[in-house]
């Protein structure tokens, strides 16, 4: 009888759970969208075992796949980026679609795991997918971008910023490059040499402290990068200490840091880190500017006004500028919180700049799916020159990477407000 | 009337049957490939089921079979990973397999499989003689301290005198993929037969009586140290080689995946389907691969289901689903032909 | 510069700067009345404050010897501030391993729900912090006793791996569950406790200060409770022999559940002195906490209160060590290198009793 029991508990736990369609997002807002969607392809992929890559489904229907890590432990910069690419899909669509035609999303969660998203990839193709939308963390990106790159699949990301994504061998300047993959945010060697030109040519450092996060990609890329074009300028590195990932006491550190007294502290890491960072320095007394990375969006959540006053990090998006008014009322008004951080916008101009190339193989007649129609659609966005996004104006140069400039952003009076293009 | 006596079927006509079974099996599955019936969404999966499965059977050895609770087993699967996965970088099994030609890239795999299970059984090694003194609850936080400690210097050791060795945090990237279903098939089958095998033998009977009682066993003689070593190690082994199987199919390595989680993963497939159970753990790691694809529309619950499914089979069903059954076929074969016969075989079962 | 000092009274009579704390402090006037005493930056004053940066270089050798004394003291501080709360889980650990033999996995993710209630009551229902603290306390307490009349009663006499394996699920359960609910970043707050005092030349918050004060007075109230109440004493009986308190007429689930409310009560106290140091939650921050609280646990022997205590501040500033010498990347890799030689050398710990297994 027991046995009997046990088995029919986890049973009807599975299938409770199947049963209940439609998950729950976390992020409170309008889940609609993302139900329907999900029911979809559960019936899809459910039975569809027999059916080979068929192209997109009525000729009516553009199908692309949007790849993000909605669940799991980095789910705070998935969850954005999903929203914010299925409004503008959204908003394209109510406009009419793309040459006439809806464009139909299929979104899967990868819970930023290399082998989840080459199975959502291989389930995307499977249900007619054409383009690729994701993923969101490095790694993930990097698996995507292996599997798209055997198929051909045009692929593009709103916030993977690892120069790996686009090059095959990231330690190769000449090595061959996924001409597929395409991102609309900058690289991470790109910020740090952005920011070391800042520190040394605009705030005047002659010296320069590093305070950086091991065991994470890209707050090493990104310090890097600092270091090897501060060494060219001729910015002194007088102290470089690390923390763990998950850390949260920098006092050591920091103690370690203020005693060599330097004039910046370059600390690429994200924000709830960079907070913490911060406050410990201001703790022990320390004055000197933090200088960061895009990950500071949101910082002023972190630490005290007091605290943070004078630290600047460049960004991808200007928060609160004319360009981007429109998006974030509009985010707002359809999930019901404020832009969460700045994956939001990279994603909407991603979504942006993807829709304008399938418009481009559109107007050439091709047929959704085909090979024909991926190659037009990667061939369109390597001809992007000049495509006006909410953060910038977009081209990519010969390593598929964004040609735009950075916005500077520094922290007055407790409020995150541009400064300047650099 | 004269009692007919039960038929057991010969040793060598069971290997057979097995054999038999097996061919079946892979045939099948090689049909449904071949003909695009299973298609690579698919074929992906089933290669995750391999590699779950080669890793849930070899924490059975060391969980189910005897009777300890390591949780350091994501650390084994790192370790063969990036041995396989630094070893095949250094070979030319890359251009090899861009031009198409894989037979020539068989020396290599199978290199790399065996090395990535000789560095693993080296690290079972030094991880199992100090850990194996200990028992219950100690063990269990003494391996979980080692595969973190695994964990945070493959994080932060990139290079090695100087030679870009694991790449740290960064991860190993552009491993020639060369896990096909059928090498993951191959490297079930023989990671099964040899468990079985093992079992079998008077040293699976050692490593069971330490399980049931270790001071009893000692008592009678049973070198007790050296067969949990030798459990350990064999798990430790099969679970390299299916961290190189894992670093072959996805192409890159991230210390992160192999972290605390992973392994309570790996052991949560172990108890559903029952420790001890060699089927319960195939059974168990083929349904906790599959059913998140299928559920993907609850993916969100799916890590909470997974901990109370955990919680409750313990305070219900603490042996697992199967409990400590064994799969035969021939078994299955001799009930029925006896029951033909209208024999009755008694206590039929026990040692296959 | 020295002008301006003079009128705060840091100089000495002859106007050289004691003390390196001051140095730091006194490159733009001081605006009174902000409780940290930093200065607001205004545009312009990048150039300022990097032509003092070159002078600063000049008389650092003077400050350097005071400074390196400050410095070991501070790192101290700050070993001991980590080392109280790792002590204050600890005890919860020994005292449940005391009782029942169970490893409770779930011990450290207590932690995390009660600095989400702190979090919550604060940032949401804006109750005062004194009512949050309570509430994070009352709320870690209930979970800790829901816990083990659901989970660990229905196996107390099962095999020990199975309720360490459920441990483990109730672990997760609560870890994964908090992510669903709250989502996977960090929650900020502002801090309870601020300010800063001097002590010995260094800068030390009152948030460590506190820190310690409080673990060390649980800790001593903890040892009164065991050595003194009756309730205590029942709870060494059923340490020492299950079957025979309860022929003592000692109620056996009423002290297992007393164990692990005072058990949670006291990790409840530790997640609010941990969020007084560092103001963020996030949904695993228990278990890497709860980890290395059970490695001080086990240092100073499990089962053993001054034990657990000893453990706790031993990794406490086992970890400053490792960090001030600039290898804080390995920390975590150096407590379980601990753990591991503790097992190995001495596995009943440092204050722990032999147990003997008879046939």
């Amino acid at each position: 009888m027991k046995k009997f029991l046990a088995m029919l508990l986890s049973l009807t736990l599975v299938l409770g759970l199947a049963a209940c369609g439609g998950g729950n997002q976390p992020s409170g807002g309008n889940a609609q969208n993302s139900g329907g969607a999900a029911g979809n392809d559960a019936g899809n992929d459910a039975g569809d075992s027999g059916s080979d890559s068929q192209p997109s489904g009525g000729s009516d229907e553009i199908t692309i796949a949007l790849i993000t890590n909605t669940t799991g432990d980095y789910a705070q910069y998935g969850i954005p980026v999903h929203n914010a690419a299925m409004l503008y899909i959204n908003q394209i669509n109510a406009n009419g679609g793309i040459n006439g035609k809806q464009v139909k999303v299929l979104e899967y969660d990868d819970k930023a795991d290399g082998v989840e998203t080459v199975n959502a990839l291989n389930l995307a193709v499977e249900n007619g997918a054409t383009a690729v939308i994701g993923s969101v963390l490095t790694g993930a990106t990097i698996a995507l971008a292996d599997a798209t790159y055997d198929i051909n699949m045009p692929q593009i990301t709103a916030s993977a910023t690892a120069a790996g994504v686009t090059m095959i061998d990231a330690d190769d300047p000449a090595s061959e490059i996924r001409e597929n993959v395409f991102r609309s945010c900058f690289i991470d060697p790109f910020q740090g040499e952005k920011m070391a030109d800042y520190s040394y040519n605009k705030l005047g450092a002659k010296t320069a402290a590093i305070l950086y996060e091991t065991g994470n990609d890209y707050s090493e890329g990104l310090m890097n990068a600092f270091v090897e074009k501060a060494g060219e300028l001729g910015l002194e590195i007088v102290a470089t200490e690390a923390f763990a990932t998950g850390d949260k006491d920098y006092k050591a550190q920091i103690t370690n840091i203020a005693a060599k007294t330097p004039d910046v502290v370059y600390a690429p890491v994200y924000y709830g880190e960079a907070g913490l960072a911060i406050q410990a320095a201001r703790q022990l007394g320390m004055t000197a500017t933090f200088v960061g990375g895009d990950g500071y969006g949101n910082v002023k959540d972190y630490a005290t006004a007091e605290e943070l006053e004078g630290t600047v990090y460049c960004s991808g998006y200007a928060p609160g500028t004319e360009s981007v008014a429109q998006f974030e009322s509009d985010y707002e008004a359809a999930y019901g919180e404020p832009v969460p951080n700045m994956f939001a916008p990279l994603a909407y101009d991603a979504a942006m700049l993807m829709c304008h190339a399938l418009e481009a193989a559109e107007a050439a007649g091709l047929e959704a799916g085909t090979d024909g129609y991926k190659q037009a659609v990667i061939d369109a966005l390597n001809a992007i020159d000049g495509v006006e996004g909410i953060t910038g104006t977009y081209s990519f140069d010969e390593y598929n990477n964004p040609v735009k400039s950075a916005a500077i952003i520094e922290l007055t009076g407790g409020e995150e407000v541009f400064k300047e293009m650099y | 009337m004269k009692e007919k006596k039960p038929i057991r079927i010969p040793m060598p006509l069971r290997y057979g049957i097995n054999l038999a079974l097996i061919l079946a099996l892979w045939g099948t599955f090689a049909a449904l490939i071949g003909q695009g019936a299973i298609t690579n969404y698919w074929s992906g999966i089933l290669i995750m089921v391999g590699i779950n499965i080669i890793l849930a059977v070899s924490l059975n050895i060391a969980t189910g079979y005897l009777g300890q609770l390591p949780l350091g087993h994501a650390g084994f699967m790192a370790v063969g990973a990036y041995a396989g996965g630094i070893f095949l970088k250094s070979t030319p099994v890359a251009d090899l397999l861009k031009a198409g030609n894989e037979a020539a890239c068989l020396p290599y795999v199978i290199g790399a499989l065996v090395l990535s299970a000789v560095v693993a059984g080296i690290f079972g090694l030094i991880i199992g003689i100090p850990a194996l003194r200990l028992r219950g609850d100690y063990l269990a936080i003494i391996t979980l301290g080692f595969g973190e400690i695994i964990r945070v210097a493959l994080t932060n050791i990139d290079s090695l005198l100087g030679f870009k060795f694991t790449y740290g945090a960064a991860g190993l990237k552009r491993i020639p993929k060369f896990s096909g279903f059928h090498l993951v098939f191959i490297c079930v089958v023989l990671s099964c037969t040899l468990i079985h095998m093992i079992m079998k033998s008077r040293h699976g009977r050692a490593i069971l009586s330490i399980r049931e009682n270790e001071i009893a066993a000692e008592s009678v003689g049973i070198n007790t140290t050296y067969y949990k070593t030798m459990a350990f190690v064999v798990s430790a082994m099969l679970a390299g080689i299916a961290g190189c199987l894992y670093a072959g199919y996805l192409g890159s390595l991230y210390p992160a995946t192999f972290k605390f989680m992973k392994s309570i993963e790996i052991l949560v497939m172990v108890v559903l389907g029952g420790m001890g159970s060699m089927l319960g753990s195939i059974l168990s790691a083929a349904a906790l691969t599959i059913l998140p694809e299928l559920l993907r529309s609850v993916a969100d619950y799916r890590m909470v289901a997974y901990s109370l499914a955990l919680v409750l089979m313990m305070i219900f069903r603490p042996k697992g689903l199967l409990g400590s059954y064994d799969f035969s076929m021939s078994r299955v074969l001799e009930k029925g032909i006896n029951g033909l016969r209208g024999v009755n075989t008694g206590k039929g079962g026990g040692a296959q | 510069m020295i002008s301006c000092l003079e009128g705060h009274g840091y100089t000495d009579a002859g106007g050289s700067i004691p003390s390196p704390r001051v140095f730091q402090k006194a490159r733009f006037p001081l605006h009174s009345g902000h409780p940290m005493g930093i200065p607001r930056l205004r545009p312009g004053d990048g150039h300022r404050m990097f032509a003092a940066s070159s002078k600063k270089r000049e008389t650092r050798e003077e400050v350097t010897a005071q400074m390196d004394l400050s410095l070991i003291f501070s790192q101290i501080i700050n070993g001991l501030q980590t080392g109280s709360v790792y002590a204050l889980v600890a005890l919860g650990y020994s005292m449940v391993y005391g009782i029942i033999l169970l490893l409770n996995f779930a011990h450290g993710d207590i932690i995390m729900v009660g600095a989400y209630t702190a979090f919550y009551a604060i940032a949401s229902f804006h109750l005062h912090p004194l009512a949050s603290v309570l509430l994070a306390v009352l709320v870690s307490t209930v979970l800790g006793v829901a816990i083990e009349k659901v989970a660990y009663t229905p196996l107390r006499s099962a095999p020990r791996l199975s309720l360490l394996i459920t441990a483990i699920g109730i672990s997760f359960l609560l870890e994964n569950g908090a992510q669903l609910l709250f989502g996977a970043d960090t929650k900020s707050m502002d801090t309870i406790v601020t300010g800063n005092a001097a002590l010995l030349g260094a800068n030390v918050s009152y948030a460590a200060l506190l820190t310690i004060a409080v673990s060390v007075v649980a800790m001593l109230a903890l040892t009164f409770l065991v050595q003194k109440t009756k309730l205590g004493k029942a709870m060494r009986a059923v340490s020492e022999d299950m079957g025979a308190a309860q022929l003592m007429g000692i109620s056996l689930n009423r002290t297992i559940s007393f164990t692990f409310a005072v058990g949670s009560a006291l990790a409840g106290i530790g997640s609010i002195l941990y969020l007084c140091a560092y103001p963020q939650a996030s949904p695993t921050m228990g278990s890497m906490l709860g980890l290395k609280a059970f490695v001080a646990a086990v240092l100073g022997g499990i089962g053993s209160i001054p034990g657990a205590m000893i453990g706790g501040f031993v990794i406490g500033l086992l970890e400053a060590m490792v960090s001030a010498a600039g290898l804080s990347v390995w920390k975590d890799g150096a407590v379980f290198a601990i753990l591991i030689v503790v097992l190995l050398v001495k596995p009943t710990g440092i204050l722990g009793r032999q147990i003997t297994e008879k046939v």
